[in-house]
């Protein structure tokens, strides 16, 4: 496994595919047909541009301008933080997948993942310079700072949309429906989570109390 | 096996003594006596501003009989004014600078009008010529009286046609403008103020609270019967419960009964300064409503948002609010910040158990409890002077003074969110743009931040000016040149002359 690290070749594949993501970014059609069908992405890439838009976002936390955002660290906890941005996406990924699966779609786990991830380029190519030019204007000038914000957002959101519809070759009208029920899907998971962490709660509660009981009679 | 037991007692004791340790630490600290909100709404425990110099009782007030259900005092140059309401009588006092209080007037009855005996009067006050509008509750009317007590004139329930003729005129509140113009509150009238003109016609309701309702009440009330509909809450403004004319002219108004979710959703506030037109123009620009405690959780069987009963406006425009429910003082600056909270339920002093009234003579203040029937003067410490007097010299335009007075104010508290703010627009006024900054920044306050940051960004600008065009040109001149070279070579290379 180790030995393709050693290669250059592979390097080369690396960084031409992330190049690739801005070309997916411009071209998203395009870009995201590509992407699968002509075995463009790879998905160390992807996790590359994952990592660096979870990055970025930490980073927004202490270098934008307090008048901007301003942030309780002593709330604060940075793994959960992380937690919060991957875990939807993930529940996303599956979700998409899962649907898409059984209507046809064409696209596999990883290529969910991958095309996922690659739509997520906007959101570091916008935010970092915005985080930058926060901290130089001021608060009557704070509007584009937030419409810029908002932009960035909605780029990745349209940009994932359309990566879907690629990967899994549907067409406009069955996309738009996969992406509500994915959402729809997104919403039984976390349902389903939260059913099963608060049944196995309250199971461990039960054998805790059980203990309890067990050593007041003893 | 018994041992066994009374051991595993003796170790569950200590586990639950241990763990119950903390969680009384962290309630001790939401309980301290003074405190302020910092930016997050946290609570961050402050100096005292105010002392108890004196707590009066009857005793103290030279009174033979206890009061009675005392609703209100009133303070006219160093004179303060008892309305002992449950013993129909109003005391009047003098008091001097050693908070001595001396009994110079008992009025119970006034000359020259039928009935002349007050009836449980609830409210006075008294004009610069020194004639004394009392609200004589029980009677139905307030009286405008002379220095001497003799009858001037009285003014009645308004005559207005939109007003219940069963409500009976309860004038409970009152105050009066330069122009001897009165305004008072009644129980059971909801429209506003109620207006008389100096001479005593009625002239309107001014300032009635906006009307506020839910969507689902409203659709509710559509398809309800006649019947339902009588046995549910109408939509109406609310009463006021008190009111106050500051030195400028214009009224603090505590409007009464309100719902704690109107309060959250900020459909009515909890305190309106009315202008001549009735319209709030309350400055409130801090981190936080001006309703007084943000949080309204279950302590000590207290719960609900901070009922204000009175508030008084000192002359650097710090109004302090008395709040009923959790019996605190809460200050705010002109700008509708957090000066301080201080106060508390309870027997010792300065705690109370029903507040009903406060008052201020120059900068101490009279608290009246209504159920301790006692008058609290609070002195400002060192810490609540330092602040007044930064304040005063700011307002003056005396900005080194000022920052000298707000640096010693953060030598007694080093977290003191007004200090930070202070010695910032000092700086800011002093144009020494950059430590401004600084001192915006530790306490958030992003709007004087922006101010002195576009300051600093103009002289950063016009300082560098030179150089930033120089790397503006070098940015553009540099790729084109270089564009425009290889362009140059390039039709050389091609051109037709070069080709033979």
């Amino acid at each position: 496994m180790f030995d393709a690290l050693k290669k250059k070749e592979t390097y080369r594949k690396y960084f031409k595919s992330l190049k690739f993501a801005f070309y997916c970014m411009t071209h998203p059609l395009d870009g995201f047909w590509d992407l699968t069908h002509e075995k463009r992405g790879t998905y160390a890439a992807a996790t590359t541009i994952l990592v660096l838009g979870v990055f970025v976002r930490i980073l927004k936390l202490k270098y934008t301008s307090f008048v901007f955002l301003s942030v309780y660290w002593e709330d604060l906890n940075i793994l959960m933080y992380v937690a919060s941005i991957v875990f939807p996406l993930m529940l996303w990924v599956v979700g998409n997948w899962a649907t898409t699966t059984l209507f046809d779609g064409k696209g596999r786990l990883g290529q969910v993942y991958m095309g996922t991830c690659y739509a997520l380029l906007p959101y570091t190519v916008i935010q970092i310079p915005v985080m930058i030019a926060s901290n130089f204007v001021t608060i009557e000038e704070g509007q584009f700072i937030s419409v810029l914000d908002v932009i960035s957002l909605v780029y990745c959101a349209l940009l994932i949309v359309a990566a879907m519809g690629q990967i899994h070759e549907f067409s406009l009208a069955k996309n738009l429906v996969f992406t509500v029920f994915s959402l729809a899907a997104v919403m039984i998971m976390i349902f389903l989570l939260l059913l099963f962490f608060s049944m196995i709660s309250q199971g461990v509660a039960y054998f805790v109390s059980i203990g309890r009981e067990l050593l007041f009679r003893m | 096996m018994k041992r066994k037991f009374t051991w595993l007692c003796l170790l569950l004791a200590t586990v639950v003594s241990v763990s119950a340790v903390p969680a009384v630490k962290a309630n001790a600290q939401e309980n301290n006596y003074s405190y302020i909100y910092d930016y997050w709404g946290d609570v961050q425990n402050c100096p005292t501003p105010y002392y108890v110099s004196r707590v009066l009782t009857y005793k103290e007030l030279g009174l033979e009989k206890n009061l009675k259900n005392p609703e209100s005092i009133y303070v006219h140059g160093n004179e303060l004014y008892l309305c002992d309401t449950g013993n129909n009588r109003i005391l009047v006092y003098e008091v001097d600078e050693k908070h001595n209080f001396k009994l110079i007037k008992e009025i119970t009855k006034v000359k020259g009008v039928e009935p002349a005996e007050l009836n449980a009067p609830a409210d006075v006050a008294v004009s610069e010529d020194g004639d004394i509008f009392i609200a004589d509750k029980g009677n139905a009317r307030v009286l405008k009286v002379d220095r001497n007590l003799n009858y001037i004139h009285h003014f009645e329930k308004p005559e207005d046609q939109t007003l219940d003729e069963q409500v009976v005129f309860q004038p409970s509140r009152l105050v009066i403008d330069t122009a001897e113009r009165l305004y008072c509150t009644s129980t059971g009238i909801n429209k506003g103020l109620i207006k008389y003109e100096e001479d005593g016609t009625f002239s309107g309701f001014i300032g009635a609270t906006p009307v506020s309702y839910n969507f689902m009440d409203y659709l509710f009330k559509k398809f309800a019967t006649q019947e339902q509909r009588a046995r549910m809450v109408s939509f109406v403004p609310t009463e006021y419960a008190n009111i106050y004319m500051d030195p400028k002219g214009f009224i603090y108004a505590l409007p009464d009964k309100i719902q704690d979710e109107d309060l959250d959703s900020e459909k009515i506030q909890a305190i309106r300064k009315l202008n001549m037109l009735g319209n709030d123009i309350l400055v409130r620009n801090g981190e936080y409503p001006v309703y007084g405690d943000l949080y309204w959780g279950n302590a000590a069987g207290i719960s609900g948002a901070s009922i204000f009963t009175d508030v008084t406006v000192l002359d650097n425009e710090v109004y302090i609010c008395l709040d009923r429910n959790r019996c605190r003082l809460f200050g705010y600056d002109d700008q509708g910040k957090l000066v301080f909270v201080m106060g508390g339920n309870g027997n010792i002093d300065g705690y109370f158990r029903q507040p009903t009234s406060i008052e201020h003579m120059g900068q101490e203040l009279f608290v009246l409890d209504n159920k301790d029937n006692a008058i609290t003067l609070f002195t400002p410490t060192e810490f609540g002077s330092l602040v007044y007097r930064a304040m005063d010299q700011f307002d003056a335009g005396l900005y080194d003074e000022s920052k000298a007075s707000w640096e010693q104010v953060m030598k007694l508290d080093g977290s003191y969110t007004l200090a930070y703010i202070g010695i910032g627009r000092a700086l800011l006024r002093q144009e020494n743009y950059k430590e401004a900054m600084k001192y915006f920044e530790v306490k958030y306050d992003a709007v004087n931040y922006s101010k002195a940051f576009q300051q600093y960004r103009k002289e950063w600008i016009s300082e560098n000016i030179g150089w930033i065009i120089a790397v503006i040109l070098v940015l553009f001149l540099v790729p084109f040149g270089i564009g425009r070279y290889k362009k140059i070579k390039h039709e050389i290379a091609t051109a037709d002359i070069f080709k033979r």
